[in-house]
């Protein structure tokens, strides 16, 4: 637990004195609503569509963050250094998971406002959204820093993250979209079916916790 | 358990998928569908044997990684490329059965042929995971760890993308009343053909495998140590010569 709390305050400590993910991902957010609002050639969103977008939006950007998850470690000798300390490997995954968690919440608090000031009619559904895009982040954030620790160690660093993670967050993609879809929804929110997507967003974090927990302490030995 | 022969379990095979065949063309009913139906024949068969494939190479990998021993991650590979193997011809004949049945190549209002597809995209990451690190070991335990991760990825695919759709896929179990007596005997000689098929070829790609090891073995040996092993495909694990020698 200590080393868990002195991994998390040493990578909040440098996030926040170099600045190096979260407002690269929020600048990325922005720059592509902008991309969107071309590319779809629409200037209110709603619905499914308003989901897609912002899903799609903060998953590529959660991309950016998990591909620099673990640099220092790499270039730096993080990795060895765990390993030479008398602590769980296990402390670093769920530390690393939590920082992102971390990251993942603030790009959301940037983004969210700015979404619904470009795109939203309606803002009544933003706060239950909030919760479900905060759902998403721990099952991102428990399946990012796994895969981000395989290509931390490979040669195809920033190939391997998208390529192996995007097929494995399908289904939470579906999930939240899912469940955005009838926040968004033109005439105001509704609530329908909101259990049962939230319930299966749950089972995914439940599911690649769990996961995590097994198999984390092989990507470390050597 | 004695394992049986290759030789055996090759005959057994095609013996198998020879009946299950012939029982499809000669012996089956043709139903409202008319005969592409017969396709199903073939395409459950290599869907079943194709997941249920990356399931044995999760529980490999789960033994690789209990015990370290390098022929667990030579199994969990081999399961691994022939279920994609077999996967791609899910895709191919579940595409021409859209075809048939809808007028359209793919529908993406079919859960279970979608689930497949993100399935496969999954897996066919595995050979550059496997080619992006170079240390052996390492990229045994990596392979290893992902085989794991991905087999508790599919349940879970299958759930969210069957709930995100309405069911038009024939659920051949579980409407309709249930298969016809001779379409379900039909179905699961098939099934078992495949089964045969899956085994055996597994059976071979290692045989094949622990042979090589075996050669260069026996080379090094003659040649002494100026021998350098034909480097070859390096995605593929190699069996160490320990692990190859008894026979």
């Amino acid at each position: 637990m200590r080393a868990f709390k002195a991994i998390l305050s040493k990578d909040l400590r440098i996030e926040l004195r170099t600045l190096q993910s979260v407002p690269a991902m929020a600048l990325f957010a922005i720059t592509t609503f902008v991309i969107f609002r071309y590319g779809l050639d629409r200037t209110t969103l709603s619905g499914s569509l308003a989901a897609g977008v912002l899903l799609a939006t903060v998953l590529f950007a959660a991309i950016l963050a998990i591909n620099r998850l673990f640099v220092a470690e790499r270039d730096e000798g993080g990795f060895d250094a765990i390993r030479l300390a008398p602590v769980d490997g296990t402390a670093l995954g769920a530390a690393k998971a939590a920082a992102l968690i971390v990251y993942l919440l603030l790009l959301e608090v940037i983004t969210l406002p700015v979404f619904a000031i470009f795109f939203l009619d309606a803002w009544a559904g933003l706060a239950p959204l909030a919760g479900v895009l905060a759902l998403a982040d721990v099952g991102l954030a428990a399946i990012g820093v796994v895969i981000s620790s395989i290509a931390a160690n490979s040669r195809a660093r920033d190939l391997l993250v998208p390529l192996i993670l995007l097929p494995l967050l399908v289904p939470l993609m579906i999930a939240a979209a899912n469940a955005a879809e009838p926040l968004l929804a033109a005439g105001g929110p509704s609530y329908g079916g909101l259990a049962k997507w939230l319930a299966v967003l749950a089972l995914y974090d439940m599911t690649f916790i769990a996961v995590g927990f097994a198999v984390y302490d092989f990507l470390l030995e050597d | 358990m004695k394992v049986p022969s290759l030789r055996a379990l090759s005959v057994a095979t095609v013996l198998c998928l020879g009946a299950g065949f012939a029982l499809v063309f000669f012996y089956a009913p043709l139903d409202r569908e008319g005969f592409i139906q017969k396709i199903f024949y073939l395409h459950v068969p290599l869907a079943i044997c194709s997941l249920a494939g990356f399931v044995v190479a999760g529980l490999h990998a789960v033994r690789h990684l209990r015990t370290g021993d390098p022929v667990h991650d030579v199994r969990s590979y081999v399961s691994i490329h022939l279920s994609v193997i077999f996967g791609v011809g899910v895709l191919i004949t579940g595409s021409i059965w859209a075809r048939a049945e809808w007028g359209k190549w793919w529908v993406w209002d079919e859960p279970t042929l979608v689930s497949f597809l993100i399935v496969f995209l999954l897996y066919a990451t595995y050979y550059p995971l496997r080619y992006a690190i170079e240390d052996r070991d390492r990229q045994a335990r990596y392979a290893s760890v992902f085989a794991i991760t991905a087999g508790a990825f599919v349940p879970l695919n299958f759930i969210a993308v069957r709930m995100a759709q309405p069911l038009v896929h024939p659920r051949t179990f579980s409407s309709a009343g249930g298969l016809p007596g001779s379409m379900l005997f039909t179905f699961c000689v098939c099934l078992v053909g495949m089964a045969l098929l899956w085994i055996c070829l597994t059976r071979f790609e290692l045989a094949a495998k622990s042979a090589s090891a075996k050669l260069s073995r026996l080379r090094r040996a003659l040649e002494g140590e100026s021998y350098t092993a034909p480097s070859g495909s390096r995605v593929a694990p190699r069996i160490p010569s320990r692990a190859a020698s008894p026979s």
